[in-house]
């Protein structure tokens, strides 16, 4: 079957800050495929290249090389992006409208209105616990309330595939445990979420599969049990080994 | 189209949401206002030179509305990264483009109706509303040229990095325009060599805003415009607004986004 989610030796570089620099690469061959109904897991440290990559998905920088491809068709078309949810990091929406309001705006780009677009607008503000703040505008928000507002606008067209980048950055441990709770359920819906994140210990009890990359390199990809199995260690551990730290696994 | 209107819809909503747009709307009613209660010409002279001041004061704060409103959109949307989340949805840069041109131009044509209810209620106030008519005319061609402004700074926000260099350099071309754009024939006739042709070039080549500048006939109450002219101006600008737009999404469409 042919996968929702593949990249064929991609290769990202951003131009020198600097005249006569050579370009910094930040995404180097990687090669990745994501099946349907999977929840996979991307991972790496800080400037590994997670973002650069999934930028390159949502067509907002062009490879320098290489091809990628969302259910079979090329990122170059943006016909590739009808179906999927996307989950900035760090975003700050619309400061001067509503929780409510930025959902209809989103919902309008899918020519959603009305009744419909009201009943999911309602569903999502309770997903994600917004209800009582739905009318006040997001100057007032904190930034896990921001970020909530981000999970509900990646799932207001209800998609087959969801890319979130960091979903659970910035919120407490109950909001971190309502979005382990969305991830399983979106994967019950037959779902698939490819997501980044450094919270190692929910990586492993949400994950099928997981890919560690580093310094834009794609450093291992597999089951998250096998690779626990095969290197007796927990996830956490694995990646420090993988990563390279030194002092890795010594405790 | 539903799309255009969905963003449009947002950068109105901004608009009438933050409070600078109605700090200039005040300052321009109580300078108004101020100049009006004290009587210190002649009744017509009065009249005219309050006319003057108010018309004036209503170019310069739309300029100002909408050259900083248009400046700002798609800077904003990087800063904030929301145009991350927007380009994911089925959105085109095109659209952006387009969306927020729209938003900004229908915001400033608000503003603008705004002004120019004030201006007619001073005159009446006055017992000098002079004509309606041409009230209407004025305010059509006046935003008309803001069209054409609008997509400038727009196009501008793609060209310059920082939106305050951006509205710089568009108010600079802007008032150069108006004040000079219609003399550069006859500066161009006066200097030979590169330097006139050049001024020709210019000549042909700018957009002749200075044109959409009804003020002197609302001010000595002449007659309406007829509707050829007016019909013209309106064309003439929407292919400059046209054009300009184009250009913006031709920089747009191969920029990289990066985070
Ligand atoms: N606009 C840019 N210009 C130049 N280099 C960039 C740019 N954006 C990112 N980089 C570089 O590319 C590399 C990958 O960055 P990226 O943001 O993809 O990392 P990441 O894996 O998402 O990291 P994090 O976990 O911190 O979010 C980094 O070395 C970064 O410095
Ligand atoms: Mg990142």
């Amino acid at each position: 079957m042919e996968p929702i989610l593949r990249t064929d030796r991609l290769r990202v570089e951003y131009p020198p800050s600097r005249r006569g620099d050579p370009p910094k690469v930040a995404v180097k061959d990687l090669s990745l495929e994501v099946r349907q109904g999977e929840v996979f897991g991307f991972l790496g440290p800080n400037g590994a290249g997670k973002t650069t990559t999934m930028s390159v998905l949502l067509g907002f920088l062009a490879p320098t090389a290489g091809e990628a491809y969302l259910f079979g068709v090329n990122v170059r078309n943006p016909i590739a992006r009808q179906r999927i949810g996307y989950l900035p990091e760090l975003t700050y929406y619309y400061r001067f409208l509503t929780a409510e309001e930025i959902l209809r705006f989103y919902a309008r780009l899918f020519g959603l209105n009305g009744v419909e677009a009201e009943r999911r607008i309602d569903r999502l503000l309770k997903l994600v616990e917004l209800e009582h703040a739905r009318n006040r505008q997001l100057k007032h928000y904190s930034k896990g309330m921001q970020q909530r507002v981000g999970l509900a606008q990646a799932l207001i067209n209800d998609p087959d595939l969801l890319i979130l980048d960091e979903p659970t950055s910035g919120l407490d441990p109950l909001g971190r445990m309502k979005v382990r709770e969305i991830i399983q359920r979106l994967k019950q819906e037959g779902k698939t979420v490819f997501f980044s994140s450094h919270e190692l210990g929910e990586v492993e009890t949400v994950c099928d599969r997981v890919a560690i990359v580093h310094q834009g390199e794609l450093k291992v990809v597999g089951r998250v049990d096998e690779l626990v199995r095969t290197h007796q260690a927990n996830l956490e551990q694995v990646f420090l080994k993988i990563i390279g730290y030194p002092t890795c696994l010594a405790a | 189209m539903r799309t255009l209107l969905a963003l449009a819809w947002v950068v109105i909503k901004e608009l009438y949401r933050r409070k600078d747009f109605y700090v200039l709307f005040v300052l321009t009613a109580l300078i108004t206002l101020v100049l009006g209660s004290v009587n210190f010409f002649e009744d017509t002279l009065m009249v005219r030179y309050l006319r003057e001041v108010t018309l004036l004061l209503i170019w310069v704060s739309a300029l100002v509305i909408a050259v900083v409103t248009a400046a700002r959109q798609i800077p904003a949307e990087r800063e904030s990264r929301t145009i991350f989340p927007l380009l994911a949805k089925p959105v085109t840069r095109g659209q952006v483009v387009l969306g927020k041109f729209l938003g900004v131009w229908l915001a400033s044509g608000l503003a603008l109706a705004l002004f120019y209810g004030f201006y007619l209620v001073v005159g009446a106030w006055k017992a000098a509303s002079g004509s309606l008519a041409l009230g209407l005319q004025a305010f059509w061609l006046h935003w008309m040229m803001l069209a054409v402004v609008v997509a400038l700074a727009i196009l501008g926000s793609l060209l310059f990095s920082a939106p305050s260099v951006n509205s710089t350099i568009c108010f600079v071309v802007v008032t150069g325009i108006l004040l000079l754009a219609g003399h550069l024939n006859t500066l161009a006739a006066a200097q030979p060599g590169p330097g006139g042709a050049l001024m020709y070039g210019l000549y042909f080549a700018l957009p002749h805003l200075e044109l959409f500048d009804v003020r002197d006939l609302m001010i000595h109450e002449h007659p309406p415009v007829p509707l050829g002219p007016l019909v013209i101006a309106t064309l003439y600008a929407a292919v400059y607004a046209a054009l300009l737009l184009v250009a913006a999404w031709w920089v747009f469409r191969r920029k990289p986004l990066s985070t």
